[in-house]
């Protein structure tokens, strides 16, 4: 193909903005990394900030790392994120399967059931009520069962399940095998992409979590990570320790990495399985 | 068990061929079967089910508490009934920030759709029309992470970048000669903040869709258009854009479906009393009313009012995208 002035010129547009894009999408966290790595000698000499500074130090890792509060946070979310995943896992499987099969009697109605509260939510007090009601404030629990299915993702699972072809289903019934060993022995082993897919959502949403922790969970041992970095970040300037040769915004910022280390480590592999996540919520149920 | 089920098969599926059994008798014999075959299957229901009975139905029998005068220490039964009933709602609708609330849930929020949209739209035209597949690669990597970052950590990212004294565009602002600005502490400012960074958060989420209509568009018509002469830009205007038309409009009703959803995580990690009378939005509000102030009765009302505002927004917004062959699930 013969390229045209015009052609060049789209191109050469195309990709400056491309690579502003590339940019703006990283650097703010680079620059957030590079604080943490600042001593304090180098904010001295240049007055703040900058982007590289000369020569880094761990100090403020350390420091936050000694303190109980991070390492006790950082258990929390670690629970929260296994358990709270593990639970989903069953709970939508369990919900998806049967509601993928078409034979089963009452399957429009809790269809409909499950859709309307996708329409329809009582709002914060309410829940709260309820989860005061089931016993569950002021608990670890709090912070998994209030959102223990996403319909979204049931959703997902359901059509997923729906698309895998009957007849396996049917041949494995004629050998004489139950509904839970059908799910556990044919339908699961042949899911795992959607699995894996819907399981790294879940834990992305229960490593973030911190909505249902300010809601329903004020004991201060119990408080996840989010919550932790979040009471660090809107502390202020003031109440800086005078015995450490750190400033809280140097603390600030090693914070925001321990929180978002986990995310980016792991995100260049599981990139692939959440862009397919999207596809699959694109399909109409 | 299995014993049981065997009799049970065995009297089912004889009695429909029994001579003279009224046809509404015989449907639900066969109705009854056709559950006692599907044990295994509510079986597996039960739990779930019963989670979204107790979490998600539950919450919908406590909203009775915004008829009443609730006390903590009575419970929701034992708590005496408003006098009148909607006293509550009329409290709120006739209150001073009734209409402060809802300005800034609704500008928040549509200032929100509006620049999401139209910047991940961008980003999807220009990741179609880049040649180089590892740029286009790398830009859709990188793009794609901030939308996996929580609230907590992008307030973060905002104080390192905004804070008056140590944030890295107020010193640049400061170099260039100018005066730093409290970005995050200023009303004028403060909605702004909220706006770019959240198309900040989702820029590359959010293009995955459009670019995956523009994928789908005939690749012939491109063929016609360049025999036809037209060139690159010719062809993003029309066939490109045309082509993806009906998803930005059903994507763009069905976000105006949500359009009391201003955020509640997003807001609450964000604001500070300095900027509650341009950030306070709905869900805000009804959080520091019945938790903090613990007026529980009020903040029921108030979210009732929303969800069922949102309720009809979203059924209105479903009507109106069916219209463009589209729907909700």
């Amino acid at each position: 193909m013969v390229s045209t002035r015009e052609d060049r010129v789209v191109n050469a547009v195309v990709y400056t903005a491309l690579v502003l894009v590339g940019v703006i999408s990283v650097f703010p966290l680079l620059f957030v990394v590079s604080a943490s790595l600042t001593p304090y000698s180098e904010i001295l000499r240049n007055g703040g900030y900058v982007v590289i500074p000369r020569s880094i130090t761990l100090d403020a890792y350390q420091q936050l790392l000694s303190e109980p509060k991070i390492p006790r946070a950082l258990m929390v979310t670690t629970f929260i994120t296994v358990v709270g995943t593990a639970l989903n896992m069953v709970l939508s499987v369990l919900m998806a399967y049967p509601l993928s099969r078409k034979d089963l009697p009452g399957r429009s109605f809790f269809l409909l059931a499950i859709l309307f509260t996708m329409l329809f939510n009582a709002g914060i007090i309410p829940t709260y009520l309820v989860v005061k009601a089931t016993g569950l404030l002021d608990t670890v629990w709090a912070m998994i069962i209030p959102n223990a299915i996403w319909v979204f993702n049931v959703l997902v699972l359901k059509t997923f399940f729906e698309r895998l072809p009957d007849e396996i289903v049917d041949s494995a019934r004629i050998d004489g095998a139950g509904e839970f060993t059908i799910l556990l022995r044919i339908i699961l082993p042949l899911s795992t992409p959607v699995l894996l897919t819907i399981g790294l959502f879940y834990a992305v949403g229960h490593w973030n979590e911190f909505l249902q922790a300010v809601l329903y969970v004020r004991v201060e041992e119990l408080q996840p990570l989010q919550v932790v970095v979040r009471e660090l970040l809107t502390r202020s300037q003031s109440a800086e320790n005078i015995d450490t040769a750190l400033p809280t915004v140097t603390l600030q910022m090693a914070a925001i990495v321990i929180a978002a280390i986990p995310m980016i480590v792991v995100y260049p592999f599981i990139q692939k399985h959440f862009q397919k996540g999207v596809m699959l919520g694109s399909i109409k149920g | 068990m299995t014993q049981l089920s065997k009799v049970a098969e065995v009297v089912t599926t004889r009695s429909p061929q029994a001579p003279g059994r009224p046809p509404a008798r015989k449907h639900r014999r066969r109705t009854a079967t056709r559950i006692w075959r599907a044990r295994s299957l509510y079986i597996m229901l039960a739990l779930p089910l019963l989670w979204f009975a107790t979490y998600r139905y539950g919450p919908m029998y406590g909203l009775i508490v915004a008829f009443k005068d609730y006390n903590l220490g009575l419970g929701i039964l034992g708590s005496p009934w408003a006098d009148p009933w909607y006293k509550y709602f009329e409290q709120f609708f006739t209150s001073q920030y009734f209409t402060q609330l809802l300005t800034n849930t609704f500008l928040i929020s549509l200032y929100k759709i509006v620049w999401g949209t139209s910047t991940s739209i961008l980003l999807a035209l220009l990741l179609n029309e880049c040649r180089l597949s590892w740029l286009r690669r790398w830009v859709q990597t990188l793009s794609y992470m901030p939308h996996f970052l929580s609230w907590v950590i992008i307030f973060g990212i905002a104080l390192a970048l905004l804070s008056p004294s140590t944030g890295l565009v107020n010193r640049w602002i400061e170099e260039l000669g100018g005066t730093p600005i409290g970005f995050l502490t200023s009303t004028e400012w403060f909605r702004t903040v909220l706006v770019a960074s959240d198309a900040w958060k989702d820029l590359g989420w959010g293009a995955i869709i459009y670019l995956a209509a523009i994928v789908g568009i005939d690749p012939g018509l491109y063929e016609a258009a360049r025999v036809d002469g037209a060139g690159r830009l010719r062809q993003i205007w029309h066939i490109t854009l045309p082509g993806i038309r009906n998803v930005i409009i059903l994507l763009f009703v069905l976000k105006l479906g949500s359009l009391l959803e201003a955020g509640f995580e997003h807001v609450y990690v964000f604001y500070n009393v300095q900027v509650y009378p341009v950030a306070d939005i709905i869900d805000t509000w009804v959080f520091r009313t019945g938790l903090e102030d613990l007026n529980f009765s009020l903040a029921a009302a108030v979210g009732m009012f929303k969800s069922l505002v949102g309720l009809s927004l979203v059924l209105l917004a479903n009507r109106l995208a069916r219209r463009w062959d589209g729907q909700l699930w």
